[in-house]
C-alpha cells in the first residue's frame, strides 16, 4: 500500500509540475507591462530598472521560471502589488475559510444526493424517481449564482433577509459564522447535488444488474440485505471517485459564491487580483487552487483502493 | 405431488415501448422427484426466464402473467408463483436453489468467499455459531472438490479462476439440502474442460443428494451428459418433449432435428457446418401459426395458419408439428 | 457470450430529430433550443429598443406593454438586452464549443491512433488543463489576456478540449480493436485514411452528445463570468452581467433579477435535454 501511495505521489510531479508551468506561461501572456503598471506615470529609468530586477524580469525566461517555483516551493509566493503584503499567508489563511464552506457544501451535497440518488434508483420509474431526475436536472441546469440571487430575491421580500455584511469566523464566534455560511454552502451544495444524484442514480442502477445481486436474493436475502450490505457497499466505491472530481467544480464555485455573500476567502481573493490587476496573487493563488484539487483526486484515489478489494496495488 | 414440479400454462411478458410483448408463452412442464431435466434453446428462447420466475426472480420490467407452478416443498405442497415474498425468501437457497452461467460475477466482488458461503447458512439458520459455519462451509468446499479449502474461504472471488468460482457456487447452492437446483448455462462459460469436470460434478452431487436439477443450456453435449428428460425451447414454447434417448434417437420436431444436425455436422461426415436458416423470432413478432414454419423445411399450409397443439406422439414424447399430430392449439 | 460487434445506432440525420421528437422530453428541448436560435438569430429584427438606448423617464419602469421586461436602472429596455443577450450567449457557446471540439477531435484521434509515446504527452496536457476547476480557468485565462468577447471565446475554449478529447480518444480506441479496422490496415490502408473514413463515422454519436452538452457548459460559463464582471464588458449585453447589476436593485425591480436568470436557466436547461435525449437515441446501451 505504502508502494502504491509513493508511486502516485512520483506520478503527480509531472502534473504538478505542468500546472505550474501552465501558470507561468499563461501570465507571460499578459499584454503591456508589468512594471509600468505599477510604477504608472511615474516612471523614471532608474525606478523601471530598479523594479525590473526586484521583479526578476531582467532574466532569460526559463531562469524567471525556475527562480518562481524555486520561490514557490519555500513557500514564497511573492508580494501583492496592491498591498505590498506577501500572498503565501494570505492564501493559506483565506483558504481555511474557503474549505470551511467547501466541505459545509460537501457535506449539503452528499446529505441531498445520497439518499435520494439511492432511493431513486430502488424505485425506478416510479413517481418518486422521476421527481428526483427532475430536481437533478434542476440542479444541474441553475447555475449557483443565479439560485443565489433568485434565493436572496425571495428571501429578501418574504423574509426581509440581506446578505451578510461582516464576516465573523468560526473560531470568534461559531454561532455567527454558521448562520453567515449556512445560506452559501447550502447552494454550493444544492448546486453539487444535482449532478451527484445522477451519479449515485446510475451507479446503484449498474449495480443492481449485476449477477450477484440476482445470486444474493437466490440465497434467499430479504431486500435489506440485499440492498444496503451488497447493491449500496458496490455501488457507493464508484461514488467516491465521482465525489473527488465533483470537487473541482466545488472549489471553482466558491469564487462566485464567496462574492455574492462576500466571504473573504481564496476564490474572492483571486477574483479582486484579477480585477486589480495584483499578478501575484492571481499566480499564487490559482497555482494553489489547482494544486489542492490534485491532491484531494489524489486522497480520493487511495481511499478507493482501500475501500474495494479488486484494486491490486501493483 | 406425484412430481417435485408442476407448471401449467406459465406466461411473462414484458412491456416494450408501449406495446406489451409475450415472452412465455403457456408452457407446461413437470419435473420429476429425483430427476435431471434439461431445458435446451437458443438464446432468446425463454428458458432462462421461465427458471428465473420459478424463483420469483424475473428482472424489471418482465412479469408473470399466467400459469402455476406447483412445488413439493419441505413443508408441502406451494404455488411458486403467488407465494409472498417473506415465504419465497425462506424457500430460496433452502428449498429451491439456482447457479449461474457467470461465475465470475455471481459472487460479491467485495466480501470474501467465507462471507458469501455462510450468508446462505445465516440467511435459513438464525442461531448457528460462527465455528460451525466454518466448519460446514469447508465440507461443502471438499464436497465440491476444492483442493485447498482453508485458502479459498479466506479469498476473494477476483483471486479464483472460473472453475473453482463455478464449484463455490454449486457448494452454496447445495448448502441447505434444496429439492431443486436450476443450473442456468453452468458451464457456458468455461473452458471445455472445466466444463467436463463442473458436469460430472453435478452428476455425482446428484446421486448422493435428493436434488432435482433442471439443467438450462444451449449445448445438446451438455443435455447427453447430463439429463434424463428433455425439454426444447422454441420462441417462448415447448415444441418437443421427451426423455433423453428418445430426443437423439427419436427426434421428432423438425427444429429438434435440426438442432441435432447442427451439432453433428461439427465433427462428422458432412462437409459443410449446417446451420438452420433464418433466425428464431423475437416476442412480438410471432404470428397466428407455427413459429418455427418460416424456418421449417417440411412447412406445409397448414402450418402458418394454425398453431400446433403440444400433444403425445409416443408414449412419454410430446411434439408440437403438424407432421405428428393433427391438434391444433385451443 | 458471443462477441459482439457494438454497434452504434447511426441512423441518418432526419430520423434522430425524429426519434427526439417522439419523447417528451426531448421534444421539449428541441423547442427550447429552438426558441433560443430563433431569438438570437431575429434580435436585431424583433427587438423593440436598441440595447444602449436609455429612456432616462423611465428608469426602473415595471414591464408593461412598451417595456415587455420593464427597464434597467439606465432605463433601458430590459426586453431587447435579453433577447441580445441570447445573441451574445450563442454565438460565445458555438464559437468556443467548436475551438474545443476542433482542437479535442484533432488531438483525440492522434492520441487514440498512434499510442504510445505521442498518446501519453497528449494526456498528460489535457490532465493538466483538467487539473484547475473550470470556470477559475477561464477567469485566469482572461485576466491574462484582457476582456473581450474574443477572448472569452478562447478562454471557454480551452478549458473544455479535454473533455472532448477523451471523448474521441476512447471512440478511437474501441473502434480500433475491432476487427475491420485490423483488415483494412492489414489490407495497407493508409493511417489517415482509415482515420477519417471508418473511424469517424462512429465516433460522430458520442461527440454530437458531447457537444451539445459543452454548449450548455458554455453558455453556464460565460454567464458565471461575466455575472463576476470578467466575460462580455458593457454595453454589450450579456444575461450574466444584467443579473450582476440586478442586484443593487432587487427590493424595488424584481424584474431585473428573474428575466435574466430565467433566459440563464431555460438556455442552459434545453441543451442539457437536448443532449441527454440525443444520448438516449444514440446509444441506449447507456440510458437508465
Amino acid at each position: 500500500m505504502r508502494d502504491y501511495i509513493l508511486k502516485r505521489l512520483l506520478m503527480l510531479i509531472p502534473v504538478l509540475l505542468g500546472i505550474s508551468l501552465s501558470v507561468f506561461l499563461i501570465m507571460q501572456l499578459v499584454p503591456g507591462d508589468v512594471v509600468s503598471g505599477i510604477l504608472g506615470i511615474e516612471q523614471t529609468p532608474e525606478l523601471r530598472v530598479m523594479w525590473e530586477k526586484k521583479l526578476g524580469l531582467d532574466q532569460p525566461v526559463h531562469m524567471q521560471y525556475l527562480n518562481w517555483m524555486g520561490n514557490v516551493l519555500r513557500g514564497n509566493f511573492g508580494e501583492s502589488f496592491r498591498t505590498g503584503a506577501p500572498v503565501f499567508p494570505e492564501i493559506i489563511s483565506r483558504f481555511q475559510i474557503t474549505a470551511e464552506l467547501a466541505v459545509l457544501a460537501s457535506f449539503t451535497a452528499l446529505f441531498i444526493a445520497l439518499p435520494l440518488g439511492i432511493i431513486s434508483a430502488l424505485k425506478r420509474n416510479q413517481p418518486i424517481d422521476k421527481g428526483v431526475r427532475v430536481a437533478a436536472l434542476m440542479g444541474v441546469s441553475v447555475p449557483s449564482f443565479a439560485s443565489a440571487t433568485l434565493l436572496i430575491l425571495f428571501l429578501s421580500k418574504a423574509f426581509g433577509y440581506f446578505t451578510p455584511v461582516k464576516y465573523v469566523s468560526f473560531l470568534q464566534s461559531p454561532g455567527t459564522n454558521l448562520e453567515i455560511m449556512v445560506l452559501p454552502a447550502f447552494i454550493l451544495g444544492a448546486s453539487m447535488a444535482g449532478s451527484l444524484m445522477r451519479m449515485t442514480r446510475s451507479s446503484i442502477l449498474e449495480v443492481m444488474r449485476q449477477d450477484f445481486i440476482k445470486a444474493v436474493r437466490a440465497k434467499g436475502a430479504t431486500e435489506r440485505i440485499t440492498i444496503f450490505r451488497h447493491a449500496l457497499k458496490n455501488g457507493s466505491i464508484p461514488i467516491i471517485t465521482l465525489v473527488g472530481m465533483q470537487m473541482g467544480s466545488l472549489l471553482g464555485g466558491t469564487v462566485v459564491i464567496e462574492q455574492i455573500f462576500s466571504i473573504p476567502g481564496l476564490g474572492q481573493y483571486v477574483l479582486t487580483g484579477i480585477s486589480q490587476r495584483d499578478y501575484p496573487v492571481v499566480q499564487g493563488g490559482v497555482l494553489f487552487i489547482a494544486f489542492v484539487y490534485v491532491i484531494i483526486n489524489l486522497l480520493v484515489d487511495i481511499l478507493y483502493t482501500y475501500v474495494d478489494p479488486r484494486i491490486q496495488y501493483t | 405431488m406425484k412430481n417435485l414440479l408442476e407448471i401449467r400454462g406459465l406466461q411473462i411478458r414484458t412491456p416494450r415501448g408501449k406495446d406489451v410483448i409475450k415472452l412465455v408463452d403457456k408452457v407446461d412442464l413437470d419435473v420429476g422427484k429425483k430427476q435431471s431435466f434439461g431445458i435446451v434453446g437458443e438464446s432468446g428462447c425463454g428458458k432462462s426466464i421461465t427458471a428465473n420466475a420459478l424463483m420469483q426472480l424475473l428482472p424489471y420490467p418482465l412479469e408473470v402473467s399466467g400459469g402455476t407452478a406447483r412445488f413439493d416443498g419441505k413443508n408441502g405442497e406451494v404455488e411458486l408463483l403467488s407465494l409472498t415474498a417473506d415465504r419465497m425468501r425462506s424457500l430460496r437457497g433452502r428449498e429451491i436453489a439456482m447457479i449461474f452461467q457467470e461465475p465470475m460475477t455471481a459472487l460479491d466482488p467485495i466480501f470474501t468467499v467465507a462471507f458469501q458461503m455462510e450468508e446462505a447458512i445465516r440467511f435459513h439458520n438464525a442461531s448457528i455459531n460462527k465455528k460451525e459455519m466454518r466448519e460446514r462451509a469447508l465440507e461443502m468446499l471438499r464436497r465440491v472438490n476444492i483442493p485447498r479449502p482453508e485458502q479459498t474461504l479466506d479469498s476473494y472471488p477476483h483471486q479464483l479462476s472460473g472453475g473453482q468460482l463455478q464449484r463455490i457456487m454449486i457448494a452454496i447452492a447445495l448448502m441447505n439440502n434444496p429439492k431443486l437446483l436450476i443450473a442456468d448455462e453452468p458451464t457456458t462459460a468455461l473452458d471445455v474442460t472445466i466444463q467436463a469436470q463442473i458436469l460430472d460434478l453435478m452428476n455425482e452431487l446428484k446421486e448422493t443428494a435428493d436434488t432435482s436439477i433442471i439443467m438450462i443450456t444451449h449445448d445438446l453435449g451438455v443435455i447427453a451428459e447430463t439429463c434424463q428428460h428433455v425439454a426444447v425451447f422454441y420462441a417462448g414454447q415447448v415444441v418437443e418433449e421427451a426423455d433423453v434417448g428418445s430426443i437423439f434417437h427419436q427426434t421428432a420436431h423438425p427444429y429438434t432435428i435440426g438442432l441435432l444436425r447442427a451439432v453433428t455436422s461439427l465433427g462428422g461426415e458432412e462437409k459443410k457446418l449446417y446451420t438452420i436458416p433464418g433466425i428464431v423470432p423475437p416476442g412480438g413478432l410471432w404470428g397466428q401459426g407455427c413459429r418455427f414454419a418460416d424456418r421449417c423445411v417440411k412447412r406445409m399450409d397448414k402450418c402458418i395458419k394454425d398453431m400446433p397443439a403440444l400433444a403425445e406422439v409416443a408414449p412419454g414424447h410430446k411434439c408440437r408439428c403438424f407432421l405428428h399430430s393433427g391438434e391444433v392449439e385451443a | 457470450m458471443q462477441a459482439q460487434v457494438k454497434q452504434r445506432a447511426l441512423p441518418g440525420n432526419e430520423s434522430v430529430l425524429r426519434l427526439i421528437w417522439q419523447e417528451p422530453l426531448g421534444r421539449a428541448g428541441l423547442l427550447g433550443v429552438t426558441l433560443i436560435v430563433i431569438l438570437a438569430v431575429l434580435a436585431p429584427l424583433i427587438s423593440p429598443f436598441d440595447v444602449a438606448k436609455m429612456h432616462p423617464k423611465a428608469k426602473l419602469a415595471a414591464p408593461s406593454f412598451v417595456y415587455l421586461f420593464g427597464t434597467d436602472h439606465f432605463g433601458r429596455d430590459v426586453f431587447s438586452r435579453i433577447i441580445h443577450g441570447a445573441r451574445v450567449s450563442l454565438v460565445v457557446g458555438i464559437v468556443s464549443v467548436s475551438i474545443s471540439a476542433g482542437f479535442g477531435y484533432i488531438f483525440g484521434m492522434i492520441a487514440g491512433f498512434f499510442e504510445g509515446k505521442t498518446e501519453s504527452v497528449i494526456l498528460m496536457i489535457m490532465d493538466v488543463i483538467f487539473a484547475f476547476p473550470s470556470i477559475l480557468l477561464a477567469l485566469f485565462i482572461v485576466s491574462a489576456l484582457g476582456t473581450s468577447i474574443v477572448n472569452t471565446m478562447i478562454a471557454i475554449g480551452i478549458v473544455n478540449i479535454p473533455v472532448f478529447t477523451r471523448t474521441v480518444r476512447a471512440s478511437v480506441k474501441s473502434v480500433k480493436s475491432m476487427d475491420y479496422i485490423k483488415n483494412a490496415r492489414s489490407v495497407g490502408l493508409k493511417p489517415a485514411v482509415i482515420l477519417f473514413k471508418h473511424i469517424t463515422p462512429n465516433v460522430l454519436a458520442p461527440f454530437t452528445v458531447q457537444a451539445t452538452l459543452a454548449l450548455s457548459g458554455a453558455v453556464l460559463t460565460e454567464a458565471s463570468m461575466s455575472f463576476l464582471g470578467l466575460g462580455i464588458q458593457p454595453p454589450n449585453p450579456s444575461w450574466g452581467s444584467m443579473l450582476s447589476d440586478a442586484r443593487k436593485y432587487m427590493e424595488i425591480a424584481p424584474w431585473l433579477v428573474i428575466f435574466p436568470a430565467l433566459f440563464i436557466i431555460l438556455t442552459i436547461l434545453s441543451f442539457n435535454v437536448l443532449g441527454d435525449a440525443l444520448r438516449d437515441v444514440l446509444d441506449p446501451k447507456l440510458k437508465l
